[in-house]
């Protein structure tokens, strides 16, 4: 039942705050805060409570089925593992600093701003937890619409553009994912018998060679749109730069995500070794991704598009973290996670603040902003060196896990991920150096962080320092993906074995 | 009363309450009065086709067939014109000339949809086409204000006569092959025919072109986006909704007793049709500037998206086929109620810049025609959604990969012209455009309707998957 709360509050807190528009203006962002972080809260209390798992559950933590369409075959199947819950976390604490970051930034029309930016977060929500292929092809694609109008309604200069673009390559993807889900669907089912959209009962399908082809392109056509990799990732930069601060903050924090989750939760369990052939092409195009995102990112003039591209090289990692089968690595790429959602969404907070107070995200007509806007200048300091890569934030640790989990088994891999490292150096500190220090050519005189501002900053980095020094916390949980009793005793899902798995019980 | 009489009361209510109406037209010249009486015949119309209809004989005569699929699309065609009365009646108010002798015509035409989707016999099917477009003739040129108007009428005449005589030539064909004019013995003899196989072929497609004409399929598509601009707007919706579902019954009828997969030929007809109709739709619609020509060509593109399920076998289609005709009649209607309620006095309101800041100006309206353009584009919590996945469905079941990768490009390209009309309902006016027309209230809950319909049915659409897997075409 908790996993209904956590998914139906952000949407309730939606409808809430649309209605809460005609009582006051500033009720909405309220609600919106609240709501999110109320669901931040149910997170952790299901991460607390459930640590121990029943063993017989299979590595499931918390579990809600009911009939939905029993016709064909659907069920609203919820379950979360602890990696499930591990975003989950992530996408509830994101969801409320959005809503925090937007208090000033929307002025019209808020009521549906933070509808449209619950229903997006409910969508993600929605997505962590299906564990019906049906169910999570709705939330794939129920998070599109309210998230095409953030970007349409509230967005900068291009946002027609941008928006469509981001909707068209997405749904894209997402109408191939359809197809393979079907075809899943019903190779299953004239095989078995059972014609059945329920995950459990789907993996370890038989399939030919040629169909398992087929159907494992069609979901990684949805996965690496959204991840996104190269060359799936022309329609990021755009949505990104054109997003307002919060949707721009859910989309990189958040969205990219859901591709992640997508390869770890359905592309390797359901075909464990077709995704080991496939691996060497995923590898090359996670390394494109590494290093062509980062050389981009040093090119940008506006600031937010770099921090756009930044992405583009941080997934990288994150998908070679996903494809090496070294459990080390797999930890590395779900730190990486949290890590850039922090990291990448608190400098997307950033550069919305600076946008608000100078009108324009260009990092040429910038500089010399360290002097008249300190707080500012450090707080984007910490996210630059955390962007980087500096020890003691999270995003080392993930980079680095995931390069040392590679290379015991690639190791002209990871020397090339490795040269990653030295890229993000490079646009970290121009993007700094361009903005904050040098000379302040247009005679800037601009307020510094507000305390709510300050308070975002301060929210944001001490999780990403938990990550830096204490990373235990997270890669504990972060084990592989649990999955049925019967099905984790087949041998498809590759134990590692040092790892005590506390997380996921059943597997043991 | 006797059986068959029973099952032909819904027919009966419609043509008797067609000279009814006329007679007191002779006395009484009032709008409101002509109104409520076509309701109450449509309502009564309803209300024996779920009652009476069940009880009666399935078959009467040789001419209908009175089996689940009569009953389900029936209910839906009738539901269907029940809103597109209320949307007449609100655009209808106010203006001048006399406006009484449409209600009669849409009484004519809803018996035609109904004679359709009932017949079983190439006698009926004709009759019940030509009662339908003699109906809608008039109809589309009610407005003769301006030449435009006109023009769609004729255009349509015409080009439907056109296809009448190739129906009429491809059923002569037939009948000379086989010796019947019976559906279900045409399926039968033609199943052990030796000798005269490119005679059925040919009347098959000469057929196909008649039924292709109604519904719209590329390439005998043309008339759509100019009569859909020319008539009035609920004409336009009942164009769309009623006229080609009917077609539709029909088509699942004929082709139910008529094996698609004995012609090899025929498939690929019907496939290069699909396929067209997808690519023509989508694409022409993507440089529309009148909001209902633009609707036009998206409704090609969907009958070809429903094509692909129509080529599909097994237990998804006739399935498939239904949802989708649902959910689009509900969607479809509720997009035109938009236009309709938007139209003004002199112009029905067509051009984007009728709908620039719509959203803004009129929160509901607006947000209505946002929701049913997302439908269409089939996004979750909408019943195209659910349409759309059960003819995915369809055609991977059946292994229709060509058909399957044609329609989810499409589906990409459609993507495009909805979210701009929504871009233009939600952008800021240029110039203090008038405040919306306000709405009846009739008209007010039909929308209402609509919407929680396709909300219900793109949430929790068990209820009518139920219904719909009732549905079956006696043989």
């Amino acid at each position: 039942m908790m996993l209904i709360y956590i998914l139906f509050l952000p949407v309730a807190a939606g409808v809430v705050a649309l209605l809460s528009e005609r009582v006051s203006r500033r009720l909405p962002g309220w609600i919106a805060f609240l709501g999110s972080a109320i669901d931040f809260g149910l997170v952790t209390y299901l991460w607390a409570g459930g640590k121990a798992g029943d063993p017989s559950s299979g590595g499931w933590i918390s579990q809600f089925q009911a009939p939905w369409i029993p016709q064909a075959g659907i069920t609203f199947h919820l379950a979360a593992d602890s990696i499930s819950l591990l975003l989950l976390a992530l996408t509830t604490f994101l969801g409320a600093m959005a809503s925090l970051a937007s208090f000033t930034e929307i002025r019209e029309r808020r009521g549906f701003f933070y509808l449209c930016l619950t229903w997006t977060i409910a969508g993600i929500i929605g997505v962590f937890l299906a564990l019906d292929l049906f169910l999570f092809y709705f939330a794939w694609e129920f998070m599109l619409v309210p998230m095409f109008l953030l970007i349409l309604l509230w967005g900068h200069e291009d946002r027609f553009r941008a928006g469509v673009k981001f909707f068209i390559f997405t749904q894209l993807g997402g109408l191939l994912m359809l197809a393979a889900i079907l075809g899943l669907y019903f190779t299953h089912g004239r095989v078995s018998g059972a014609y059945t959209f329920d995950y459990q009962a789907l993996l370890g399908t038989a399939m030919g060679p040629r169909a398992a082809t087929l159907i494992l392109c069609g979901f990684l056509a949805a996965f690496l749109v959204k991840l996104p990799a190269v060359p799936f990732h022309t329609w990021l930069p755009d949505a990104h730069t054109q997003a307002p601060t919060g949707g721009s903050v859910i989309l990189a924090g958040l969205l990219l995500k859901t591709g992640a989750y997508g390869v770890l939760r359905f592309a390797v369990p359901l075909f464990p070794l077709l995704m080991q052939r496939f691996s060497t092409v995923l590898e090359i195009l996670a390394l494109v991704g590494i290093l062509y995102g980062a050389f981009l990112a040093f090119a940008q003039e506006d600031m937010k598009r770099l921090i756009a591209y930044t992405s583009v090289s941080h997934m990288g990692f994150v998908l070679l973290g996903l494809l090496s089968g070294s459990s080390i690595a797999f930890q590395g790429a779900m730190v990486q996670i949290l890590s850039h959602g922090l990291s990448t969404g608190a400098l997307f907070v950033l550069v919305g603040a600076l946008q608000e107070r100078l009108q324009t995200r260009d990092l040429s007509r910038m500089g010399g902003l360290w002097s008249v806007a300190p707080r500012l200048g450090g707080a984007a300091m910490v996210f630059a060196l955390a962007a980087l890569g500096l020890p003691g934030m999270g995003n080392f640790v993930g980079e680095f896990l995931v390069v040392l989990g590679t290379y015991g088994s690639n190791p002209v891999v990871a020397v090339i991920a490795a040269f990653g490292f030295v890229l993000s150096t490079l646009y970290s500190l121009r993007m700094m150096a361009r903005a904050f220090f040098g000379e302040n050519r247009e005679g800037w005189k601009i307020p510094d962080l507000s305390m709510r501002e300050a308070a975002i900053m301060v929210l944001m980095v001490v999780p990403l320092l938990w990550l830096g020094l204490y990373p235990r916390t997270f890669t504990d949980l972060a084990t592989r993906p649990a999955v049925s009793p019967s099905e984790g005793a087949s041998g498809q899902i590759v134990q590692p074995p040092s790892e005590p798995p506390e997380g996921a019980g059943g597997e043991e | 009363m006797s059986p068959s009489l029973a099952s032909l009361l819904p027919l009966i209510i419609l043509a008797g309450a067609m000279p009814f109406l006329l007679v007191i037209l002779c006395f009484v010249r009032s709008h409101g009065l002509t109104f409520y009486v076509t309701l109450l015949a449509l309502a009564a119309s309803l209300a024996a086709l779920a009652t009476v209809t069940p009880l009666g004989a399935p078959k009467v005569g040789i001419l209908f067939v009175f089996d689940g699929l009569f009953f389900f699309y029936g209910g839906l065609l009738l539901a269907g014109s029940l809103a597109v009365v209320v949307l007449s009646h609100e655009y209808l108010s106010g203006r001048p000339g006399d406006v009484e002798e449409y209600y009669v015509l849409l009484l004519g035409a809803m018996l035609g949809a109904l004679v359709l989707v009932a017949s079983r016999h190439f006698a009926s099917f004709f009759l019940g086409l030509e009662l339908l477009s003699i109906s809608l003739y008039p109809l589309i040129a009610y407005r003769r204000s301006a030449p435009h108007h006109t023009e769609a009428g004729l255009k349509y005449l015409i080009l439907s006569g056109v296809a009448s005589a190739f129906l009429l030539f491809g059923m002569a064909l037939i009948y000379g092959v086989t010796g019947t004019m019976d559906f279900a013995s045409i399926g039968a003899r033609l199943m052990g025919l030796v000798s005269g196989r490119p005679m059925v072929l040919a009347g098959t497609v000469f057929i196909t072109v008649g039924i292709g004409f109604k519904i719209g399929l590329v390439p005998f598509h043309m008339w759509a986006p100019d009569v859909y601009e020319g008539s009035p707007a609920p004409v336009a919706a009942f164009i769309a909704t009623i006229s080609k579902g009917s077609m539709i019954g029909l088509l699942l009828r004929y082709f139910s007793h008529v094996s698609l997969s004995g012609h090899p030929g025929l498939f690929a007809i019907f496939a290069i049709m699909a396929i067209g109709s997808m690519f023509a739709g989508n694409l022409l619609a993507l440089f529309q500037n009148s909001i209902k020509r633009l609707l036009a060509y998206s409704s090609i593109a969907h009958f070809g998206y429903l094509l692909v399920a129509f080529l599909s076998a097994g237990p998804f289609k006739v399935f498939a086929i239904t949802y989708y005709l649902v959910a689009y009649v509900a969607t479809t209607l509720g997009a035109f109620g938009v236009v309709t309620l938007l139209s003004g006095k002199e112009h029905d309101a067509d051009g984007m810049d009728a709908y620039e800041g719509m959203g803004r100006r009129s929160p509901w309206l607006g947000g209505m025609l946002a929701f049913m353009l997302l439908s269409l584009a089939g996004m979750p919590l909408t019943a195209g959604f659910i349409a759309k996945f059960y003819v995915v469905a369809a055609g991977i079941g059946s292994a229709l990969w060509a058909l399957v990768a044609v329609l989810i490009v499409n589906s990409a390209i459609g993507l495009f012209y909805y979210l701009r009309v929504i871009a233009v309902l939600y952008r800021s006016p240029f110039a203090e455009a008038p405040p919306c027309p306000s709405c009846g209230i009739k008209a007010r809950v039909v929308m209402i309707v609509l919407l929680a319909l396709v909300v219900w049915w793109g949430i929790y659409p068990s209820h009518l998957v139920t219904l719909i897997q009732a549905t079956r075409i006696a043989q």
